[in-house]
């Protein structure tokens, strides 16, 4: 561990150990060998996010993949959070992509699941999940901390030294597990976790209570999830996703506004004011799905501008 | 017990109207009790497929039989005088009595006339579902006795993911989340310390991925 607290070199883990209200966002990855989007994309939000997180094929549908989408945000000024799920890839593949990432300057990982593959576009492919989730944190934290690999070979030398994340769905079932599903996710060695998307506060606000009661937000920087939507038919959309709680009256909302995608945003920002108020919250992770360019607007209106600069952590 | 279901005659036919003399093998093991490949089944599908031949101007005869269990060399051994009658066996045996019919009879073309579905049993009557995955490496005292690697879309083994909801699984209503039904079961019996423990990563080499699997009992042994 350094003088200042960090274990790696990540900003956003200086962000966090510094105090500061973080804003992570994500930026999905496109359908074809384009970087465009993503530059485009990563130019406007480095400047109002402290790391932008790029999706792991979501939906289970082919895109452009995380590892090379983080490199192109680091070669726009960008700090990127590489997401990494278990459907796709055996213990050997992630473990090779970890160090490729690292060795490019990767410094923040995201460890998911992932959605099963019957969601996307080719649900004849074979699942993996020779990992799951869990065992993902552990796996990057037993190579920062015990530079090994899963297999407990040893790595001689330049282990990776991810700053490690690990997401939650406080509202999926069975809903009395998840702070204990989260408590594990630390256990194996989770640094920040990046929940599922909060519409319903109430509800969050009462798993957060467990959390604390539980001491977890001690151990782990908790970053509640934002999916800003630009219509009442999105939103209605989002609702019907497993694990998703919309409350009807959000959906009444912006079923009656006028001008739905600046409802979209309002709403959007007063979640984010309302999260900030709960104790454990560390920050907010905004998923703006294909309408990342309202991200700057959300982050402004909300309050959150200037992001800190940070100082480049020194290797740990 | 294996559980199966019988391809769509379509691709059957395609399979066999090629062929002269094709014996429709049944099988009255796993295959009988989940109606799939038992004799009865063998005897309808033949009639189909003379029916089908004859609408369609094929010259394949069609015989059905059935012996007691197509996995079992000895059974194989009682029909070796009747099989060289055929020049094609449609077995309604599960994928290994096709593999053991074509092992026996190296001459004779043995097609499947079933899609093999896994390990399982009768929900009800007419339904079956799978409960082993055959993993090799058993965790089942772990979990209240219902298996996470059959039950779980993702086979998990440290709890539900994210998309578990209302006890269902993300990839459908009509399936049960396996993790719900484990914590539940252990809930009731005041387990729940079992979910908390961190799982390693499973030994996969002892499923099929380690290669192919064998079983050895050394005092069994002639």
């Amino acid at each position: 561990m350094t003088a200042n607290g960090c274990k790696t070199e990540s900003r956003l883990e200086r962000v966090l150990r510094e105090g500061h209200f973080a804003v992570t966002a994500e930026v999905g990855p496109p359908k074809s060998a384009s970087s465009k989007g993503i530059t485009r994309h990563a130019a406007a939000i480095k400047e109002v996010a402290d790391a932008i997180n790029l999706t792991d094929n979501q939906t289970a549908i082919v895109r452009l993949c995380s590892l090379a989408a983080a490199v192109h945000v680091l070669q726009a000024g960008g700090e990127p959070v590489m997401q990494v799920t278990c459907r796709d890839r055996n213990r050997i593949a992630i473990q090779s992509d970890l160090l490729g990432a690292y060795s490019l300057g990767v410094r923040n990982v995201l460890c998911l699941s992932g959605d099963h593959i019957s969601f996307g576009n080719h649900p004849q492919a074979r699942t993996v999940y020779d990992l799951d989730s869990v065992q993902l944190v552990k796996l990057v934290h037993d190579m920062r901390e015990h530079r090994r690999f899963q297999n407990g070979e040893e790595i001689k030398v330049a282990p990776p030294r991810f700053f490690i994340g690990a997401a939650e769905n406080p509202f999926a079932d069975p809903v009395e597990f998840r702070a204990l599903r989260l408590a594990k996710k630390v256990k194996a060695g989770a640094d920040f976790i990046q929940t599922q998307a909060v519409f319903d506060v109430d509800r969050f606000a009462r798993f957060m209570q467990v959390v604390r009661d539980m001491g977890l937000d001690q151990q782990v920087f908790i970053l509640a999830g934002i999916v800003p939507t630009r219509s009442a038919k999105a939103l209605e959309r989002t609702a019907t996703v497993p694990g998703m709680v919309v409350p009807q009256e959000l959906i009444d909302r912006m079923k009656g506004a006028a001008d739905q995608e600046k409802e979209g945003v309002a709403i959007a920002v007063e979640l984010i004011s309302r999260l900030r108020e709960i104790p454990g919250v560390r920050g907010v992770h905004i998923m703006a799905i294909a309408w990342e360019e309202i991200v700057p607007e959300i982050v402004k209106q909300a309050g959150l501008l200037p992001r800190p600069r940070v100082e480049l952590a020194t290797p740990a | 017990m294996i559980i199966a279901e019988q391809k769509p005659i379509p691709e059957i036919a395609a399979q066999v109207r090629q062929c002269r003399r094709v014996l429709v093998l049944g099988c009255g093991g796993c295959v009988t009790v989940c109606q799939a490949g038992g004799e009865k089944e063998a005897e309808i599908l033949a009639s189909a497929l003379r029916l089908m031949g004859v609408r369609e101007g094929w010259d394949t005869q069609f015989d059905a039989a059935a012996i007691t269990r197509q996995c079992d060399p000895e059974y194989l051994e009682g029909i070796a005088r009747k099989v060289a009658e055929y020049d094609c066996i449609l077995s309604l045996g599960c994928g290994v009595g096709v593999n053991f019919l074509a092992e026996r009879f190296r001459r004779t073309w043995v097609v499947p006339g079933l899609n093999t579905k896994g390990a399982g049993a009768t929900l009800e009557a007419g339904v079956w579902e799978e409960r082993c995955l055959a993993c090799g490496d058993c965790i089942l005292h772990l979990t209240g006795g219902i298996c996470p690697i059959t039950r779980c879309s993702k086979s998990l083994l440290n709890g539900p993911c994210g998309g578990s909801q209302g006890g269902k699984c993300e990839i459908s209503p009509e399936v049960a989340c396996g993790w719900q039904l484990i914590y539940d079961r252990l809930k009731e019996l005041d387990r729940l310390d079992l979910l908390l423990e961190i799982r390693e990563p499973k030994d996969w080499s002892r499923t099929h991925d380690g290669g192919l699997r064998r079983v050895v009992k050394e005092e069994a042994r002639l």
